[in-house]
């Protein structure tokens, strides 16, 4: 297992340097550049300076050599010396990959917004995780109950509504139908710079997250829970599963022990699969909600043309969906006795 | 027949359905047999006829819904089985009578190791703590033929070939010495060597241990190997049912002696191919009013067409749901 851990680590090497050049094409041929947005009465000859202190007139392969060594030499040094304190060249002097909009560093940008994201996305995330896979089992096992059907039910609502209507559909509800001084009422827009010192303002933190949090978990909770029934219902009739009831164990035991083991080993897969999406954030709820997080970053570097940026957070997701293959590769190996990587 | 209250298993009129989006299917139609301790007892019956239906109802296994027993009286050591509770039911599961089933490749749960899937019966049954739970097991694992026990407690199922899976699922039916096993057709999914490996393993553990049998299978041949007595089934019912010497000497069913004659045989002339039984079995959608088996009956008159045959004694123990006379070659007079 180790070996092969190491193997595929070796592996992920060429191609995330692949990935890399590929986001850095497609993005280097979007139409767009930094002084797009700038006001039209900038002649010609500013804008053309402009992109030259840029250094976008220098060919591509020079400017894509010049951002490996940004990204996959300087940042990692930068790194250890803002986190460890350890210093390695010249720490002070050193070149970061900035922002072309507000000239600061892009990877320090990301590390502010993670919190956000993490607290919301990532609370979300797991929400659905500890919801789903109950409600998953249950239906499976009470298979056209009325539990099942209801479950049926908010699966569909949870697959087919929109976030951005669920979003507003609770704001309209917990932020103006209900009073502000009543108990049930939530903030609509997530304070950002809100600090947990104290069980009052933890209390706060977890109101306003409430609402960010239950939208994206619905749709999570939609897709998780369906697969945890289907998962259980092919195992439940399984022939093992008549053995361990032949044996004379407890239901309980037959259920919660037998089928569940089994059912969620490609359950688990497909959570570790997700976990990348948690850092991409989500896009439209971050709006919605007012949540600064990396989705509203992404959006901000989007619209303003701000290809480092952009560039940076493209390429930090695919680190981290190559990476969480790999750990869901493993997590396999390690809950199916029958899966031997050599 | 022996004493009622010697017998350790006793049913009586058993029927089950199985109410189904598209109709009832009634699997099992008034079966009623009895097992004697130490006696082995062969149930044939071609595919679909109900065998395994029958053993999982005894013991609640089906799944209910749709499955649903609709009558009849199952009586293990003088106690009601059908009015027992949930929890008395299982002591009987693996406890006091042992169960097993056709295919040992699925019948193993694939990510808990051998070890464990054998403690798990010991321990709930007989209360036994991990340590002492595997003791037993290794020796169970021994019992049943499995080389280097110790060390192949910790193996998976996948790490077995089907031959070592059967014998390890016949060690999770025997471990907490049950009074009864069922066999349902324990050697149909393994290959002819291995199943005389089994056959044999089985005859000999019978000796050991002195457990009442009840060997189900479609291969008459095996039963004449090893049963002491054989109940034949056809959609549903015991059509027939004789000590196995009387059974193979006497045959009474046109059914049981269309089985006989698609056994191959060993001396005299060979049949230019495999005979098989014209027709098709009948559909179970509705309980047999009739004799089910008329429609393939090269015997049947009117009656066979409109009264369904009851069990008759023949004699030497041997009753037959059959209103066709094979030593006259017309109708019973009884
Ligand atoms: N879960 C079920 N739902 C509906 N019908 C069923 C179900 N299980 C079994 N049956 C029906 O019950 C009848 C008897 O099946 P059973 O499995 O007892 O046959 P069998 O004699 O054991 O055959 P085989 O030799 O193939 O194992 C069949 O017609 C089958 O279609
Ligand atoms: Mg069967």
């Amino acid at each position: 297992m180790l070996n092969y851990t190491i193997r595929r680590l070796i592996f992920a090497i060429p191609t995330l340097l692949f990935i890399s050049f590929i986001i850095f094409i497609i993005l280097d041929m979007a139409p767009n550049d930094p002084t797009g947005n700038l006001p039209l009465t900038i002649p010609p000859e500013v804008r053309q300076k402009i992109r030259e202190s840029l250094g976008l007139d220098a060919p591509m392969y020079i400017r894509y050599l010049l951002w490996c060594n940004q990204f996959f030499i300087n940042e990692p040094l930068n790194m250890l010396h803002q986190w460890f304190g350890w210093c390695i060249g010249d720490c002070e002097g050193r070149l970061r990959v900035e922002s072309w909009i507000t000239r600061s560093p892009v990877v320090d940008s990301i590390v502010e917004r993670m919190p956000q994201t993490l607290w919301v996305v990532g609370m979300s995330y797991v929400v659905s995780i500890l919801v789903a896979v109950p409600i998953g089992v249950i239906s499976a096992y009470k298979q056209y109950s009325w539990f099942d059907q209801a479950g049926t039910l908010v699966s569909m609502i949870g697959f087919a509504v929109p976030t951005f209507f669920t979003g507003l559909v609770l704001q309209i509800v917990f932020s103006t139908m209900i009073p502000s001084d009543h108990w049930a009422w939530l903030p609509s827009k997530y304070n950002t710079l809100h600090e947990v010192t104290d069980w009052q303002s933890f209390v706060y933190q977890m109101r306003q997250m409430a609402m960010p949090v239950t939208v994206l978990a619905l749709y999570n909770m939609a897709q998780l829970s369906r697969f945890m029934r289907a998962s259980m219902l092919d195992n439940l009739s399984q022939d093992y599963v008549r053995t361990a009831r032949a044996k004379g164990l407890r239901e309980r035991t037959v259920v919660l022990v037998h089928v569940l083991r089994n059912s969620l080993i490609p359950v688990v897969t497909v959570i570790a699969l997700g976990v990348p999406t948690i850092f991409g954030g989500a896009i439209i709820t971050e709006q919605i909600f007012g949540v600064n997080g990396l989705g509203a970053l992404l959006i901000i570097g989007i619209q303003g043309a701000d290809i480092p940026l952009v560039q940076t957070l493209t390429f930090i997701f695919a680190v981290l969906i190559v990476l969480f293959n790999l750990i869901a590769d493993i997590l396999y190996g390690l809950l199916d006795p029958r899966i031997r990587y050599e | 027949m022996l004493d009622q209250n010697a017998n350790v298993l006793d049913v009586a009129n058993l029927k089950t359905v199985f109410n189904t989006r598209d109709g009832m299917v009634h699997a099992v139609n008034g079966v009623s047999f009895s097992l004697a301790p130490g006696e082995l007892l062969g149930i044939v019956g071609e595919s679909g006829s109900g065998k395994s239906v029958t053993m999982m109802s005894l013991l609640k296994l089906l799944p209910m819904p749709p499955a649903e027993i609709q009558g009849g009286s199952i009586t293990f050591d003088g106690q009601d089985v059908r009015a027992m509770s949930e929890d008395r039911l299982r002591r009987l599961r693996g406890g006091e009578i042992g169960f097993i089933f056709q295919d040992p490749m699925t019948s193993l749960n694939p990510v808990f190791n051998v070890g464990f899937q054998l403690m798990e019966p010991l321990r709930v049954h007989m209360g036994m703590s991990k340590a002492a739970a595997r003791v037993r097991a290794k020796e169970l694992l021994e019992l049943v033929g499995i080389p280097d026990a110790e060390r192949r407690l910790k193996d998976f199922p996948h790490q077995f070939s089907g031959g070592m899976r059967q014998r390890v699922m016949i060690a999770i039916a025997l471990a907490c010495d049950p009074k009864v096993l069922i066999a349902d057709e324990p050697t149909t999914a393994l290959d002819v060597t291995i199943q005389a490996q089994i056959l044999e393993l089985i005859k000999d553990l019978r000796e050991k241990l002195g457990m009442a049998i009840i060997w189900i299978t479609h291969d008459l041949g095996v039963v004449a190997e090893i049963a002491d007595r054989v109940a034949v089934m056809y959609a549903g019912q015991i059509v027939e049912h004789a000590p196995v010497k009387e059974l193979f000497r006497n045959p009474q069913h046109p059914y049981t002696r269309a089985l006989l004659e698609t056994l191959p045989k060993v001396e005299g002339p060979r049949n230019e191919r495999l005979l098989s039984i014209e027709g098709q079995p009948p559909s179970l959608s509705e309980a047999p009013s009739t004799c089910e088996f008329a429609p393939r009956c090269k015997y049947a008159f009117d009656k066979c067409r409109t009264d369904n045959p009851a069990r008759i004694e023949v004699g030497n123990s041997h009753d037959v749901a059959c209103w066709w006379d094979p030593t006259t070659g017309g109708p019973r007079d009884a």
